[in-house]
């Protein structure tokens, strides 16, 4: 008994997005149209058809970098905010690298440029890293602070330095095909960077898990005093960890550009690292969970369009269904699973139930 | 105020078993200046919360001018015209002077003049002689003038009774003579003075009365012409100091392992914590280190063992000069184990395996990983060993090492610091918060550690312990060694000189 309401327990952000849905289909029914057919476009959209689920995996790539580029800094005790200008910094970076460098072999030019958006983005989460372990300056501000100056920064690029002449709206050349990232469904737009995330998080988890390095960093977030103690150079790390973070925000970006936009738009990115932020969440800071939830929330991006076009919903609708599974989850996280009072519990009920068996009054099964 | 002043009859009061407070009868008069003396845990902080209704007496009463009293909550201490000055001061940093003033105070309808206090507040500073702005940001003030922001808010609330705890020791030590001066002239407007202390110039200088307390008992009552330094140390301390010295072998070598030489360092905020503190420790010898709380014994610590830089000084290990290594270095090339006063909050993380606090020290040593790979197996059998020598309990080394009591988590991390093979041990309030048994296996690991050679510093505010222990006795008093003696010359009045700040030679 104990055990299944012990998984219950882990499962609770799965019950969770289940409340929370039932809770839209209430909307939905309110906004006049069947649930059950707006949940069917929804689901069966972005997860069961060919193309909705490639524009899920496609929409994955930067929302679960973004999401990485959270869990890492934060299992150290940093709130990274600031992927959303880590993500616009990598992409200015790569396609600077992949339109004004000489043209070289692929095989070359596209390492290079990944390098250079992991570089740029982690440059830029290295800024509040630097100013939090040095100077302590809160790096929550910093790091939202740096979001608007890389917004603009790439605004600014795109619609002046390196915007196509003649471009109707401020975007770059587009990048040729040679350096474009490889798709990993036919006739689709799902591209290697959703891959590349996976990867990472499994990397991410593996560090965490197995080696003094991700020990260390796992030491500095529970209590920074100990880490000092045991002789680990915290300040050192937390510079080296916020920059790691960037260049995970910033290939969210690089895979944007070379794998789905192929050019530099400004406004390229609608908010993906604040989704990052929400599938931290959902993943409880588990990188083996980042991809999971990661998928559920572009699937219910994408879906969300195509059950606005079957059904003729209301786009906010789909994000009112959005916040609801957010703050279901919040809620459902906010419970802690005490052992021994469930314990106690199941004891005054066993001895309550041997007590009515016995023709008892219920008197003697309150005693604990 | 009437002739009557303040009287406390047969106050008690116990926490668990512990009786803190054990009968304390104590008389104050009006417009004095009245001390209490007495060691850490003598019940001195106790009884002030009693009066400041932050604490119920389970026995005995309180009275007031005549009128007994009892005193409920701060709020109703307040009424009585009680007011406290706590040793950590609560002031809100980032207001002025005069908001940290107005803060609280009752009777404030939805309007504030706050041009209005900030004059009644600068008339009534003026009158007491104490410079303070009243626009002035408290951050920007000295921790001197903060205490007289303290004191100015209790009178500003009418306080006629003001009592202050250990006040001067967040003061620099030339801001303490103003503060002084402050006492006296609050004393010359007619308020009651309690001050709260253990360092017996001070008190020699401005009491009228003095209280000792020891054991939640009142060991003397007497007025202050009445009263030596040397005598108030004898009384703080007691003659009953036990000297259940254990059974040790005598020193074995007269190598000088650990040469420490005019230390000097600052607390984070900025005040100097140690003034130049000097001693050797030979090899398989234990320094103890006596002291009130907060005379520099934290700081001493941290320098030895790299989480505090010294200012000025050296510390020498085995002839090598150590004083600018790191953290690590220390531990892991030069030998030096730390066992730290705050095992919370330093010595483990709560939150981590049992298993896991073993090895945070050393997880980059072979015993735990190889390479970038942490060995968690191997680590798991070597907690294992360390849980069966040192007779940790617990159910399992998975477990997280909050839910260990105090003790067991204590016996872990004797056994990482000591487990290492160390050359110097440092060891801070080991026994703080354990019980007897408890008590007794940190002892005898201890005493194990000096068998095999290593050079040990012992620090601790428990004088029983250190005498039982040590083979030598370092008493610090505001960041000075006072005296360095051995426990067969520890009589209570030399111990009591030295933890009051008179040095070796006034006592002599």
């Amino acid at each position: 008994m104990l055990r299944a309401i012990q998984y219950i327990y882990v499962l609770r952000p799965v019950w969770a997005v289940l409340a929370a849905l039932l809770v839209g289909a209430g909307l939905i029914a309110v906004a006049g149209v069947n649930p059950w057919d707006a949940y069917g476009a929804l689901f069966g959209g972005a997860f069961l058809d060919y193309y909705g689920l490639a524009s899920t995996l496609a929409k994955m790539s930067p929302i679960l970098l973004a999401g990485l580029a959270v869990i890492v800094p934060l299992r150290v005790g940093l709130l990274n905010i600031g992927a959303e200008g880590q993500i616009y910094m990598g992409g200015l970076f790569s396609s600077m690298a992949a339109l004004l460098l000489p043209e070289m072999s692929p095989y070359l030019q596209v390492p290079l440029c990944v390098l250079a958006g992991a570089v740029g983005g982690g440059f830029w989460g290295m800024i509040p890293g630097y100013l939090k372990a040095y100077r302590g300056v809160n790096e929550v501000i910093i790091t939202i602070l740096l979001n608007f100056i890389a917004i603009n920064l790439v605004s600014y690029v795109a619609g002046g330095p390196m915007m196509q002449e003649g471009a109707p709206y401020p975007y770059s050349e587009e990048i040729r095909e040679g350096l474009w990232l490889p798709y990993i469904m036919p006739q689709t737009d799902a591209h290697l960077g959703v891959l590349a995330g996976i990867v990472l998080c499994l990397a991410a988890w593996f560090v965490f898990r197995f080696t003094t390095v991700g020990f260390g960093l796992g030491m500095i977030g529970k209590n920074p005093t100990a880490a000092t103690y045991a002789g680990i150079r915290v300040r050192r790390n937390v510079v080296a960890v916020m920059f790691v973070a960037g260049a995970i925000g910033g290939l969210a970006g690089t895979f944007e550009v070379l794998g789905l936009k192929h050019r530099l738009y400004h406004l390229f990115s609608p908010g993906y690292g604040f989704d990052g932020i929400v599938v931290a969440f959902l993943a409880q800071l588990s990188p083996l969970m980042a991809p999971i939830a990661a998928f559920f929330l572009s699937g219910l991006k994408v879906g969300g369009l195509i059950m606005q076009r079957a059904v003729g919903l209301e786009s906010t609708v789909v994000e009112a269904i959005q916040g609801l599974v957010i703050i279901f989850v919040a809620v459902s996280l906010a419970f802690r699973f005490d052992r021994g009072n469930w314990r106690r519990f199941l004891e005054r009920r066993r001895l309550l139930d041997a007590g009515l068996a016995q023709g008892v009054t219920n008197n003697s099964g309150g005693t604990s | 105020m009437t002739a009557q002043g303040l009287r406390l009859e047969k106050i008690t009061k116990t926490f668990g078993d512990f009786k803190a407070l054990d009968g304390v009868d104590l008389t104050i008069a009006p417009a004095s200046i009245h001390a209490i003396l007495g060691e850490n845990g003598a019940g001195k902080t106790t009884l002030m919360n009693i009066l400041y209704g932050l604490y119920q007496p389970d026995g005995g009463r309180i009275l007031l001018d005549g009128v007994p009293q009892r005193i409920a909550s701060p709020r109703r201490a307040m009424d009585l015209g009680i007011g406290i000055i706590h040793q950590h001061l609560m002031l809100v940093e980032t207001l002025t002077v005069v908001e940290n003033v107005v803060l609280g105070l009752p009777g404030q309808g939805m309007r504030l003049s706050l041009d209005e206090h900030a004059r009644r507040l600068a008339t009534l500073a003026d009158s007491f002689g104490f410079d303070v702005d009243p626009h002035q940001e408290v951050w920007k003030l000295p921790m001197g003038m903060r205490q007289r922001v303290e004191i100015l808010k209790v009178l500003y609330r009418d306080a006629r009774l003001i009592i202050l705890d250990e006040p001067t020791s967040v003061l620099a030590p030339n801001e303490v003579e103003g503060f002084l001066q402050g006492l006296r002239r609050l004393r010359a407007a007619g308020k009651t003075v309690i001050f709260i202390s253990h360092k017996l110039d001070e008190v020699a200088a401005v009491a009228d009365r003095v209280t000792v307390l020891r054991r939640g008992a009142v060991s003397a009552d007497l007025p202050i012409e009445g009263a030596t330094p040397r005598e108030m140390a004898r009384m703080m301390v007691g003659r009953d100091v036990v000297l259940t010295t254990l059974e040790k072998a005598s020193l074995k070598s007269d190598t000088v392992l650990v040469r420490a030489r005019d230390l000097k360092a600052r607390v984070t905020r900025g005040n100097q914590a140690l003034k130049g503190v000097s001693f050797d420790i030979r090899a398989g010898e234990i320094l103890g280190v006596a002291g009130v709380d907060g005379n520099g014994q934290a700081e001493l610590a941290e320098v030895l063992t790299g989480l505090r830089p010294a200012e000025g000084g050296s510390v020498e290990l085995a002839g090598e000069d150590i004083t600018c290594t790191g953290v690590y270095e220390r531990r892991h090339r030069l030998g030096i184990s730390f066992v730290p006063e705050d095992r919370h909050g330093t010595g483990l993380v709560l939150d981590f395996p049992v298993y896991q606090n073993a090895m945070i020290r050393d997880f980059r040593e072979s015993s735990f990983s190889s390479g970038p790979m942490l060995r968690t197996a191997n680590a798991k059998a070597v907690t294992e060993d360390w849980v069966r020598r040192y007779d940790v309990r617990l159910q399992s080394v998975d477990q997280p090492i909050r839910f260990l009591s105090g003790g067991n988590q204590q016996k872990l991390i004797f056994a990482r610091e000591v487990e290492c093979r160390p050359r110097l041990l440092v060891i801070m309030q080991p026994c703080k918060g354990l019980d007897v048994g408890a008590i007794e296996a940190v002892h005898r690991t201890v005493l194990a550690e000096r068998e095999r050679g290593t050079a040990i510093l012992y620090i601790s505010t428990e004088l029983e312990h250190i005498l039982s222990v040590c083979d030598r006795v370092a008493v610090m008093c505001a960041g000075r060694i006072t005296g360095i003696i051995s426990p067969e010359e520890a009589t209570a009045e030399r111990v009591g000189a030295l933890l009051g700040g008179l040095a070796e030679a006034e006592v002599a």
